[in-house]
């Protein structure tokens, strides 16, 4: 029944197990389990899933069917350098959307996708509560702000690596 | 108790409080038309995600329809269930339904017995003003159901089933939107989930989203070739509940005119698996009493309570579920492999024919016997004991296919030597059954006493865990009974915690027993149907001139002629099996 075929790192999995001890191992809180998960590992793989669906008593196709359903979980590894463009109303009227076009052209990715090289990821975000700087990109934690397509290309170069 | 008054199609109605709108129409005589809607009463079992809006009624004083399923009845409450308003809403919304399902009304395998065609029929609608994308999947073929999500409308009655009655958990609404569909987990195939394919969801589907993997073609394609000897066994829920496929009242025990159709198909032999249930009382009863004397004994090491292992769908639910307690159901296999065993052996000697040219085909209420006929355990040189096995329902349409009119057939009997059964035999279709008829034997066996009232009445009804204390001569025997694999999740934990006082416990997967399984006709919600089903069960035993397993001349004869003794060295070979942690395949 298994569809593991990812290793987990043992110390983040005991992390997890923990997490879902601390909420009694309740099905009530199988949200809050998810979000547990999402922040050790950065996404929600299926082994990731089947661990919770274990210490959480609930059936497997649950998990996924919660995970599914809202879309903050995401089932895609985040890039070593994740990359959020605030496409929130201050953002947007100031020219968020063509800032989402240039970033995507540029790594031909859609948003929610990860490249292949695991190195960059693309999400939208709505605020980030810097409206002041609009529209802001955030790499990793870092902050940029008054970005424009133009300067889309320098924020890349600084990740070259 | 409490009642609220109100007005329904300006009728005044009186319910009791707690009543929804839908069910307080219903008392005052008006058909609210409903689609993802469904109850079985006395089993307990309601769907009402309020999801599909068919029922909506429109309530004065309130901005918005109301879905009448969902919605309580309350004191002054004036509703009204046909106006304009509320006939225009209910046509669009099965417009806005219709836009996303597949067109293929003429070819599809439920036609003629699908909800949504009867409702879109109902409701008036002769045309989809809505053009729109379509959603679609992968079908799905497991060996014992299809899925074809295409034609999923979200009523989500098989994810109710599969968690909340079953808990087997094997299917759940994903996604969300215009992308929401009923799937197991990571849209994995049925056959890697924790499916045990009970077929509940097939059973409460509306549509042909959920369908029996039919072998139909398979059979007919066997029944013309002349160098096989084609043999069909027929299972005993199957005579409770065929008639219905033919428009008879259910509850019409079919006996003699199934039989007699299975001939006029053209099987060589016309058997029954009440023979087999018969065999099966012998061999679980012998080793029930086996255990139990050990136990008596004082020998710590002997597991009880002691399981049946009939039910292919409860097999696969301990094994997916409870692996760690393998060792606790009875090894004896299910009536249908007996059958298959004993007909590819004692009885192909008998006539002279080569297993490999000997075909045997079961007709079952049930899904998870498709599975069950396919396990490598009941394979002899990866020739399979048992090479088909089909529902009432594709037994139906093998009859209608062949231009028989089934009505009109006499009743005939059965062919020997394996179509002589018991009373005994015949009960395994109701839940209860199969430990009532382990008991009339096991009680005889044990005190060899002739037991005088072979009716134990305190093991039958519709509860979903009952349990009963035998007097065996002094002894008390408890028995346990579970159906449902909700309610055998409970009874199973109950021994895991070392908690479980029985000496037997009954299971079997589906709510009612074998006559409500998956592969019967649909009962559409109405849970009368299962107790008629269950009523002729009981009739068809209490007419029965020998009423006890081990006093069936055929399976006395079986065992002097060819298998020596209950639980002895051919019988284990034969009769009895093994079970697997099926995570580990």
């Amino acid at each position: 029944m298994s569809t593991a075929d990812i290793k987990l790192n043992p110390v983040e999995v005991e992390k997890l197990k923990a997490a879902c001890a601390e909420l009694n191992n309740e099905p009530g809180e199988l949200i809050n389990a998810l979000h547990k998960a999402q922040s050790l590992f950065g996404y929600l793989p299926a082994e990731v899933q089947e661990i919770i669906a274990e210490e959480m008593n609930v059936p497997v196709a649950k998990v996924y069917g919660v995970v599914t359903f809202y879309s903050f979980f995401t089932m895609t590894p985040k890039g070593k350098h994740p990359i959020s463009i605030c496409t929130g109303t201050a953002c947007y009227v100031r020219g968020a959307d063509k800032v989402v076009e240039e970033f995507k052209k540029k790594l031909n990715l859609e948003v929610g996708e990860t490249s292949e090289d695991g190195k960059f990821s693309l999400s939208c975000l709505r605020c980030v509560g810097a409206c002041g700087l609009a529209p802001v990109v955030m790499v990793g934690e870092k902050v940029y702000g008054r970005v424009s397509p133009d300067g889309v290309a320098e924020i890349l170069e600084e990740y070259a690596d | 108790m409490e009642f609220v008054n109100l007005i329904i199609d300006k009728k005044p109605v009186k319910v009791k409080k707690g009543t929804t709108v839908l069910h307080a129409a219903k008392e005052a005589g008006i058909d609210i038309p409903t689609l993802c809607y469904m109850k079985l009463d006395d089993v307990g079992i309601e769907n009402k995600p309020g999801g599909c809006r068919i029922c909506v009624v429109e309530c004065k004083g309130r901005k918005n329809l109301a879905p009448s399923c969902a919605t309580e009845a309350t004191e002054g409450m004036e509703i009204t269930t046909n106006s304009m308003r509320v006939l225009n809403a209910r046509r669009t919304v099965m417009e806005l339904i219709l836009s996303d399902h597949p067109s293929d009304c003429l070819v599809c395998a439920k036609s003629g017995n699908c909800e949504l065609q009867d409702m879109a029929h109902k409701l008036g609608v002769r045309d989809i003003p809505f053009k729109g994308e379509q959603s679609t999947y992968k079908e799905d073929f497991s060996p014992s159901i299809i899925r074809d999500m295409d034609k999923c409308i979200m009523c989500r009655r098989c994810e109710m089933m599969c968690n909340k009655v079953q808990t087997v958990g094997a299917l759940w609404a994903i996604n969300r939107g215009f992308e929401s569909v009923v799937s197991p987990a990571f849209e994995m195939d049925l056959e890697k989930s924790t499916c045990t394919y009970c077929g509940q969801c097939v059973a409460v589907c509306p549509t042909a989203a959920l369908t029996e993997v039919d072998h139909t073609k398979n059979i007919i394609r066997a029944l013309a070739d002349p160098n096989k000897t084609v043999v069909v066994q027929a299972a005993p829920a199957v005579r409770a509940a065929l008639g219905e496929e033919f428009g008879m009242e259910p509850g019409t025990l079919v006996t003699g005119k199934m039989a007699a159709a299975l001939r006029a198909l053209g099987f060589n032999s016309v058997f029954d698996t009440d023979f087999s249930a018969d065999l099966t009382i012998m061999e679980e009863g012998t080793e029930l009493l086996g255990r139990l004397q050990k136990h008596l004994d004082g020998d710590k090491t002997v597991k009880l309570p002691m399981l049946t292992s009939c039910c292919p769908g409860w097999v696969n639910f301990f094994e997916k579920q409870f692996p760690d307690m393998l060792d606790i159901p009875s090894t004896a296999r299910s009536p249908q492999q007996m059958f298959g065993s004993i007909a590819k052996t004692y009885y192909a000697d008998k006539i002279g024919v080569k297993r490999e040219d000997m075909v045997v085909v079961s007709v079952m209420p049930c899904l998870a016997k498709k599975y069950e006929c396919q396990r490598d355990e009941f394979k002899v040189d990866g020739n399979p004991d048992v090479d088909y096995s089909i529902s009432t329902r594709e037994l139906a349409d093998l009859i209608k296919g062949a231009n028989i009119d089934f009505n009109k057939l006499p009743d005939e009997d059965f062919d020997d030597p394996l179509g002589e059964s018991t009373g005994a035999g015949v009960i395994f279709g109701a839940t209860g059954g199969v430990i009532e008829a382990a008991c009339r034997t096991a009680y005889e066996v044990f005190t060899k006493k002739k037991l005088e009232k072979v009716d134990f009445e305190q093991l039958r009804g519709m509860e979903g865990i009952r349990s009963a204390t035998i007097d065996f001569d002094g002894l008390p025997i408890k028995i346990g009974i579970a159906h449902g694999l909700g309610n055998a999740r409970k009874l199973l934990e109950d021994i895991r915690a070392g908690k479980s006082e029985y000496h037997a416990i009954e299971i079997m997967a589906c709510p009612g027993g074998c006559i409500g399984g998956g592969g019967q006709p649909l009962h559409h919600g109405d849970s009368s149907i299962l107790k008629a089903r269950t009523a002729a069960i009981y009739r068809e035993d209490a007419n029965k001139p020998i009423r006890k397993s081990h006093e069936n001349p055929s399976i006395v004869k079986l065992y002097k002629e060819f298998l020596g003794e209950p639980c002895g060295e051919k019988s284990h070979k034969l009769l009895h099996t093994h079970y697997f942690d099926q995570n580990k395949k």
